[in-house]
């Protein structure tokens, strides 16, 4: 097919993802007066927003009101290991309770307070009450709100279509070219400006909870493009996913359930997380079980927070460590127990979805029993290096926001803090790319040789007859991003699967597909497999380079922390087809900042 | 530990099909989704099913097996004898694309159609509002739709009757009653409903109600509530009387 015959659309601005970030993108574009064009890898409502269980960090002081930006300021930068992006890490706290207001405004129903306000419950590394939330589906409830209120800001939605490339003419983003999964046609959507919100890139690992879109498309995409990623090496392993029975491993386990007053057991029955306060946050943590105990049903002012709601870095090392020593459960995990300190009518109304989900699936009532837990891959705090005032990268035109953003959430994300980040950052983005896109005008045409370029590439596993199995390729690179480029890494086995990847590229480029291009998931799978190859690559290349454990990036071979690379990222970047890393220094604090976070709020 | 399962999987398209019949090796705790998965990589790559969060969270698997529509992640295989094949059909109230999948875009045109939430103005000076856990508890019920369309599916005014172009369908009365029943809502959907949305057609068969995977009391609280407020507004002879006197 020649480049003449494909559909094409004019936007000002395209979005690429219509999660919570996209979505409010998209609204901001709209509202700014650009025509707007949504693209979602799924069908709209679907993505992965829609599984965030406990809810938004904002410091609306609802529940506590000495809480305020400060303090939600240096809770992140400090859950972040100092090496967050401060000033995106201050822009996040300060917008984030207006951001969450807003969401009321246009329909959503959070919990409230006994006074009529909108409630908040504690999370992990949040020193006060700040999660706005609804029961434990904050995301379904968030991204149903936008939802609506894109369609009836005059988005145009174009669903189950994905993103090959984005192609930059005239130094500058000029649009996307995909393909719809329905009729494996391809679209070219000409825009002024391109937002980049494709999340992340969890389904690289075999114990993920993130669905078979998270193949980290919009990293790639964006360096292909030639822009810089950074802090890739850092990926957040959830502590609490299902492991039983094998068909669910992964699955979240809302860090509600902790929030809520769950602990952690060893096989022995021991509350082993009081053994793991890290130095940084001794003293702020309760010391013993009597104390954690009432600050969850009695006094929150007079007792510390239970050591169960420590960062996920530090909660989901633990986790390995306890099963490593020999103290896990028979199905390689942890207990998670809420039954011993709530009653069954307040876990069914504050967690109903964990309780369904237990139910259905493990066949475990969790009101009655503990839930058996174990880490699981969920996040990822590198990506696309962008500016923290438009979030735009590094190629004019080419914004990124939320997950597939780099940045906000330093080497280790706060629970909640993401649900604010998509509101706080997609508004950002919307308003840039909608400005960017209305001073600089439409781009420059894309050559109809480089669509049929990528065409042509796409369709190649068509003509292959005998090649490589797309969903084996998959499962061996999750293989080995599950052996070696997990919680813990060390420099032999992230070498290996360098040699590995490598063995997979060649694998991949000899995928084959049967069947039409009409809803075939096995060519779906085969074009993701670049991106999630590429990915792969970026995060064990980046954490070779970084000879330092810090939140989410463990090295057995070097497990302390460096304080000379506490500000330093790993930058990667495309040269040709090579892709390089390179070290480069973060601004430091401005010293009121510095000081806020040495002294307290 | 596992057992050899079958499963007759519909494959096909628009006009043409059949069900095809797969064996595996099922592990402990499988859903049928796992179970097309592995058929997918192991037997027929090119097998469409849609799907996201494998939690039951999203709403993109659903399908109908052994004639009753459920989510295909949160239906277990063993709910199932062993030694029989279980049934997977795509979805019979929406057109075709491709073996599991069908075409559900009719869906999101209804849901642009509804009016949108107006919110009061703000209780407080600071432009908040005020609302109570008891308050939000209603619509936050329908809130917790996750669009997996198996109401709509199921319903007989959609199914059998195919009538698409009248009736919006249990699913986006569900969404009307959100802001219906929203404190803060002053839209008024009533004539919407009645006219455009065609309430009416629902004889409260319930069925909807029981294919729910989210058991959201869609019959009884949201619908029929919504029912009464359409009649109080277009059949309440006093009301109809006052319209009169003041034009």
């Amino acid at each position: 097919m020649a480049s003449a015959d494909i559909q094409t659309h004019d936007y000002d601005v395209v979005v690429i993802g219509a999660g919570g970030a996209g979505l409010r993108a998209a609204i901001e574009a709209a509202a700014r007066g650009a025509k707007v064009g949504l693209i979602c890898k799924s069908l709209l409502g679907k993505a992965h927003t829609v599984m965030a269980e406990g809810g938004a960090a904002a410091a609306l002081g609802t529940v506590v009101d000495q809480d305020n930006w400060r303090v939600h300021f240096r809770d992140t930068m400090r859950g972040g290991k100092m090496h967050n992006n401060w000033r995106m890490a201050q822009i996040h706290a300060q917008e984030a309770p207006d951001r969450i207001r807003e969401l009321e405004a246009w329909g959503a129903l959070f919990d409230r307070t006994p006074d009529g306000r909108i409630n908040q419950r504690p999370f992990g590394g949040h020193t006060h009450a700040r999660l706005a939330h609804v029961g434990d589906r904050t995301g379904l409830e968030m991204i149903r709100v936008l939802q609506d209120k894109a369609v009836h800001s005059g988005v145009a939605v174009h669903m189950e279509c994905t993103v090959i490339t984005v192609p930059v003419v005239g130094g500058r983003a000029a649009g996307a070219l995909a393909y719809y999964r329905e009729t494996g046609r391809f679209v070219l959507f000409r825009a002024g400006a391109v937002v980049l919100a494709t999340g992340g890139i969890g389904k690289g690992w075999q114990v993920t909870s993130n669905s078979w879109e998270y193949t980290g498309d919009g990293h790639v995409l964006a360096y292909e493009a030639g822009a810089e990623l950074i802090d890739m090496e850092f990926v957040q392993f959830h502590p609490t996913g299902m492991v039983w029975p094998p068909g669910v491993r992964g699955i979240l386990v809302t860090e509600g359930v902790r929030g809520e007053g769950g602990v952690l057991q060893n096989a022995r029955g021991e509350r082993f997380m009081f053994r793991y306060v890290p130095e940084m946050f001794k003293g702020d943590f309760a010391e013993t079980e009597r104390e954690a105990d009432a600050w969850v049903t009695e006094d929150r002012a007079k007792n510390r927070r239970p050591p169960e709601l420590l960062t996920r870095d530090v909660v989901a090392k633990a986790i390995v460590k306890e099963i490593q020593e020999g103290r896990g459960t028979p199905h390689g995990g942890v207990f998670l127990d809420i039954a011993a300190k709530r009653p069954a009518d307040f876990i069914k109304q504050k967690l109903p979805s964990m309780y369904h989900q237990f139910k259905e699936l493990a066949g475990v009532d969790i009101t009655r029993e503990p839930m058996e837990i174990g880490p699981t891959t969920h996040y990822v705090m590198g990506g696309v290096k962008v500016d923290a005032e438009t979030q735009m990268s590094t190629v004019p035109g080419l914004f990124a926001v939320g997950e597939v953003g780099g940045g906000m959430h330093g080497a280790n994300r706060l629970g909640g803090n993401s649900l604010s980040d998509l509101l706080v950052f997609g508004r950002r983005a919307g308003l840039s790319a909608a400005e960017f896109a209305a001073q600089r005008g439409p781009a420059p045409a894309v050559p109809g040789a480089d669509v049929d370029a990528a065409t042509q590439a796409a369709l190649a596993p068509f003509a292959r007859t005998d090649g490589e199995n797309p969903f084996a390729v998959q499962a061996a690179l999750q293989d080995v991003m599950q052996r070696h480029a997990g919680i813990v890494r060390d420099r032999p086995g992230l070498e290996q699967a360098l040699t590995q990847l490598a063995r997979l590229n060649d694998a991949a480029r000899r995928a084959t597909v049967s069947g039409s291009r009409e809803y075939n998931p096995g060519w779906h799978t085969a074009l993701d497999l670049r991106s999630l190859l590429a990915v792969a690559e970026m995060t064990v290349r980046a954490a070779l380079e970084r000879k330092e454990s810090r939140g989410g990036h463990t090295r057995s071979d070097h497990p302390d922390s460096d304080p000379k690379v506490e500000r330093q990222q790993v930058v990667v970047k495309r040269d040709g087809d090579r892709m390089t890393v390179r070290w480069e220094a973060q601004p430091a604090l401005p010293a009121d900042l510095a000081k806020l976070i040495k002294e307290g709020a | 530990m596992s057992e050899h399962r079958r499963l007759r999987i519909f494959r096909g398209t628009r006009g043409s099909g059949a069900l095809q019949e797969y064996g595996l090796e099922a592990g402990e705790g499988m859903v049928v989704l796992d179970a097309v998965h592995k058929i997918q990589a192991e037997q027929a790559p090119d097998l469409a099913v849609r799907w996201n969060c494998k939690a039951g969270k999203c709403g993109s698997c659903s399908a109908e097996i052994n004639g009753r529509p459920r989510l295909m992640c949160m239906t277990r295989l063993s709910d199932y004898p062993a030694g029989e094949p279980i049934t997977v059909t795509p979805m019979k109230a929406f057109p075709l694309i491709r073996d599991l999948v069908t075409d559900v875009s009719w869906n999101y045109e209804v849901n642009k159609r509804i009016p949108a939430f107006k919110p009061r103005a703000p209780d407080a000076p600071d432009g908040t509002w005020r609302m109570y856990q008891y308050e939000v508890e209603r619509p936050q019920e329908f809130r917790k739709c996750i669009e997996c369309f198996l109401c709509q599916d199921v319903c007989h005014v959609l199914r059998a009757h195919e009538k698409h172009a009248e009736f919006m369908g249990p699913a986006f009365l569900v969404r009307a009653a959100v802001y219906e029943m929203h404190p803060l809502d002053e839209e008024d959907r009533r004539s919407y409903l009645r006219e455009q949305g065609g309430i009416g057609y629902c004889n409260i068969t319930k069925c909807c109600t029981e294919v729910c995977p989210e058991s959201i009391t869609i019959t009884d609280n949201a619908i029929i509530p919504l029912k009464e407020r359409v009649v109080d507004a277009n059949y309440d002879p006093l009301a109809a009387l006052w319209r009169k006197l003041t034009g």
